[in-house]
């Protein structure tokens, strides 16, 4: 679709505020899921974030955009509380993140498999019921019943005894997004799920994505070098470049200005075929 | 044959250690550390030379060395790569160890080869109790640590994100290891236990998906490879038990393994996703 088509589609939606790296956490602290308050990100030498503020409001999708290197995966990791902040504050659901947290659903980067031998897509998925529980767990019919409504609402119920090694690319997000979903999370964090797919099998992930989060109200951080299959459905982008960041909708954002003001240097904007363009930085 | 003491007590020490080994060996497999499979048996043989030397119960020291390599190979190895290398490394210096304790105290050629390869058959009674104690342990361990184990084997990423300990799941795993190899040590060798630790294992991966079928399959083939391997020994006269445990865990698994790796590259016909190794 065009970029009026694509921009009436939001606008037909909720349009948050722009909130960018210096303003303050935007409106709704209560109701927001996630909150960022002037939060530094420091690994060892190097800064990731120097001042990062924004919220997350439930049932958003959110794109995460930004080059190599700028904390993206960093930023999800701090909300899954696997890091701390250097400075600020961290909230989410209203609290200091913290590990296990089960309203949030993760699926990282890499895929699962670390075996040459594997387990059964079954039996991956249900890690995320109850994997990290001490003792050798009982099978049962609610537990089955929960995995396999999980595959099912992916689309992934046939796979369900196939080892997960044998996965496509695409099977393979799906299984983690299954298994993300079994807790019922209120936060998808999902990391490059498009990497590694050709352009059908994004739009197939995306649009799963997009009708998971709307029957479920859940909101959804995506991290993605591309955001042009995204467009339709999202509701605002999070840039994340040279230790800065902007938030808003994504032609407040993908623009010469302020691209060119967050890196420092000049950047360019291409519009062509209602796609956004990127000139002049790695992306 | 099963009238004689000392071929009951093999057969309950050899079934007992048999399971362990399959066990943790399955783990081992999954996990890519069937090196340590190979160095904490090696350790385990200089930690029994050194109790010797000391004029202590081989076991002992064989416990001591091993418990201690695991820790060593969790601080040197945190991840893949250095992992083998550090292995290598800390079995290289226990063995040079090994070998100064041989040289210090001559004359014991004879428990140096009980213990390279195993006193099945001179086992007694007391042993077989302290064998079957210690099995138990090991095996209640091993479900106390069952699902975050696998959790973090196979799903390392998501795992970690759902809070699962994982550096402290590898350390017990590996703990659990080098009690199991220094029990087994004294019933197959230190140079043939490797053989209980992945034979069984590494057949019942390819044969079986579910990691319970996987580590009961792993468990029953290692008490028969045990059984066969007792009676083929009796049976031949004198020729050594480990010998034929070995032979038989390979003869097992060389027809499995070439068989079923037809079945599994053609089953589905399917892409795998890129990225992966095969």
């Amino acid at each position: 679709m065009n970029k009026e088509q694509a921009l009436s589609s939001r606008t037909a939606r909720r349009a948050p505020d722009i909130e960018s790296s210096h303003g303050g956490n935007g409106r709704g602290g209560d109701s927001s899921l996630v909150a960022l308050d002037r939060v530094a990100i420091r690994l060892g030498e190097r800064t990731i974030q120097r001042e990062m503020s924004f919220t997350l409001l439930p049932g958003e999708l959110v794109a995460v955009l930004g080059p190599n290197g700028a904390g993206k995966s960093t930023l999800l990791k701090l909300l899954l509380g696997l890091i701390k902040p250097t400075e600020g504050e961290v909230r989410v659901f209203g609290a200091p993140p913290k590990r296990g947290n089960r309203q949030i659903g993760y699926a990282p980067q890499f895929g699962t498999i670390e075996s040459d031998h594997s387990l059964r897509v079954r039996d991956i998925v249900g890690f995320g019921l109850d994997g990290h529980r001490w003792g050798p767990g009982w099978p049962s019919r609610t537990r089955t019943a929960a995995i396999e409504k999980a595959l099912d609402e992916v689309g992934a119920l046939a796979l369900a005894d196939v080892p997960a090694n044998e996965l496509s690319g695409g099977e393979q997000q799906r299984l983690l997004i299954a298994q993300a979903l079994l807790t019922n999370p209120r936060l998808l964090l999902l990391d490059e799920p498009l990497s590694n797919l050709d352009i059908a099998r994004a739009q197939e992930v995306i649009q799963l994505v997009d009708r998971i989060r709307r029957a479920r109200g859940v909101a959804v951080l995506f991290v993605t070098h591309d955001v042009n299959p995204l467009l339709p459905y999202l509701d605002r982008v999070l840039y994340m470049a040279n230790a800065k960041s902007l938030i808003g909708l994504p032609e407040e954002v993908i623009n010469r200005e302020r691209l060119s003001a967050i890196y420092g240097s000049p950047v360019e904007v291409v519009e062509a075929l209602g796609r956004l363009f990127v000139v002049g930085v790695e992306t | 044959m099963l009238h004689y003491p000392f071929i009951q007590n093999a057969l309950l020490s050899g079934s007992c250690i048999a399971i362990v080994g399959a066990l943790t060996g399955y783990f081992l497999l999954s996990r890519g550390l069937t090196f340590a499979g190979h160095a904490l048996p090696n350790i385990g043989f200089a930690g029994a030379a050194g109790a010797v030397l000391v004029g202590v119960k081989p076991v002992y020291g064989m416990f001591v060395f091993t418990i201690l390599a695991s820790f060593g190979i969790r601080v040197l190895g945190q991840n893949v790569r250095d992992r083998d290398v550090s292995i290598g490394v800390l079995m290289s210096f226990a063995l040079g160890l090994g070998l100064l304790f041989l040289d210090l105290y001559a004359g014991y050629a004879q428990r140096v080869y009980a213990i390279l390869f195993g006193t099945i058959l001179g086992i007694s009674r007391g042993d077989v109790l302290v064998t079957g104690i210690s099995t138990l342990a090991v095996v209640a361990f091993i479900l106390l640590l069952y699902r975050p184990l696998l959790f973090s084997t196979f799903d390392p990423a998501v795992a970690e994100a759902r809070g699962v300990p994982a550096g402290l799941v590898a350390t017990a795993l590996l703990v659990v290891v080098a009690v199991t190899v220094s029990l087994s040590i004294q019933v197959m060798g230190a140079i043939l236990v490797f053989t209980l630790l992945v034979g069984p294992a590494a057949t019942a991966i390819r044969l079986t998906r579910r990691p319970s079928a996987s580590l009961l399959l792993s468990a029953l083939l290692g008490v028969a490879y045990i059984w066969g391997g007792v009676t083929l020994a009796v049976a031949s006269g004198d020729l050594p038990v480990s010998f034929f445990v070995a032979s038989i865990a390979f003869a097992v698994y060389l027809p499995v393994r070439l068989l079923t790796e037809r079945r599994s590259a053609t089953r589905r016909g399917r892409e795998p996703a890129p990225g992966h190794a095969h």
